[in-house]
């Protein structure tokens, strides 16, 4: 095992692996020496809460820049409203003054047939023929209650 | 948030401030634009709503442009686009050829672009008009006649040093005229 002749590895093929390892750990030994290092402890980075914004947009929550007043240029008078609806989505939520498309009393009316409807689902065969008499009895035409749409045979 | 209020007249670009520029010059694929800072600033051909390399957007010396900054430190050039993230121009893009551009301190700007501003609202029920006002402290207004714009432009440029019971009171005799 000379030292001396085998130190380079790239000239070296038909070593073997053992002064291979050695040639290795010698070469790391010779680095690591000369390797300089702080001998100090190790800081560790503050985390800063400080975050630096530069512009004044979010600070003061200006407004879009691009007005039109009574209808000068109506493109314009309709981004206001949606560029400025984004800033100020927030203010919108809080407001509970929206207009309600349906009436109080149709969502009444309309929960009342709901329930019966969402009801029969759950009902057992028996007391579904029984509301099916129902109907009919109640009127004397047979009142076609949500009846579907489909193919009708034409009759002979 | 704490944030330093202070009065200049010098604008520094800011990324994502929308701001009025004057393009300067064409230079192969972008253009060179004014915007009061210390550098003018590049703004691309393709940086407009719709525009490819076919399609470019007429764009000439001398135009002005709204748009908003993308890159804008100290330590390179600062460009513009006048398209949003999305690829849409949401008002930004070639101001027309009409109109009057003026400029006004930066103090001022925030204070018309604030939520509530009273001079912006009293001032809307005037005329009909319509206005874009940019961070670097230029504004550009068009009314239906020459003398509405610059009536407009007036009294938004006294607006620095008028309280607002003189503003008031100089509203109140142009809406008698």
């Amino acid at each position: 095992m000379n030292g001396g002749l085998g130190c380079s590895q790239f000239m070296q093929r038909g070593l073997d692996s053992e002064t291979k390892k050695q040639l290795e750990e010698e070469e790391k030994k010779i680095i690591s020496e000369e390797h300089w290092y702080l001998d100090l402890p190790e800081l560790k980075e503050k985390e800063s809460f400080i975050i630096e914004e530069r512009s004044f947009m979010p600070c003061e929550d200006l407004l879009y820049g691009r007005m039109s007043f009574k209808g000068f240029n109506p493109e314009i008078e309709k981004l206001m409203i949606q560029m400025n609806s984004r800033y100020k989505k927030e203010e919108i939520e809080a407001d509970d003054k929206m207009e309600a498309d349906v009436s109080d009393e149709e969502m009444a009316r309309r929960y009342e047939s709901l329930v019966g409807t969402i009801g029969k689902k759950f009902l057992k065969k028996r007391d579904r023929h029984e509301l099916q008499d129902e109907d009919e009895d109640e009127n004397s035409n047979l009142r076609p209650s949500n009846v579907k749409k489909m193919f009708l045979k034409p009759q002979d | 948030a704490y944030w330093v209020d202070s009065q200049q007249k010098r604008y520094v670009p800011v990324k994502g401030d929308p701001i009025i520029g004057i393009v300067t010059a064409k230079a192969g694929d972008i253009f060179k634009v004014d915007v009061g800072g210390s550098e003018q600033a590049s703004l691309s051909y393709l940086a407009f709503e719709g525009a490819t390399k076919r399609n470019r957007p007429n764009v000439q010396v001398g135009d002005l442009v709204y748009g908003q900054f993308i890159v804008a430190n100290k330590d390179m050039e600062p460009e513009m686009v006048c398209i949003d993230s999305s690829g849409r121009a949401n008002g930004m893009g070639i101001i027309g050829h009409e109109g009057l551009l003026f400029k006004v301190s930066l103090g001022l700007i925030r204070k018309l672009l604030a939520p509530n501003c009273e001079i912006i609202q009293e001032l809307g029920q005037l005329y009909p008009f319509e206005i874009v006002l940019g961070m670097n402290g230029r504004i550009w207004v068009k009314a239906k006649t020459v003398q509405q714009t610059l009536i407009v432009a007036n009294i938004l440029e006294a607006c620095e040093h008028m309280t607002s019971e003189q503003r008031k009171q100089a509203l109140a005799k142009l809406s008698e005229s």
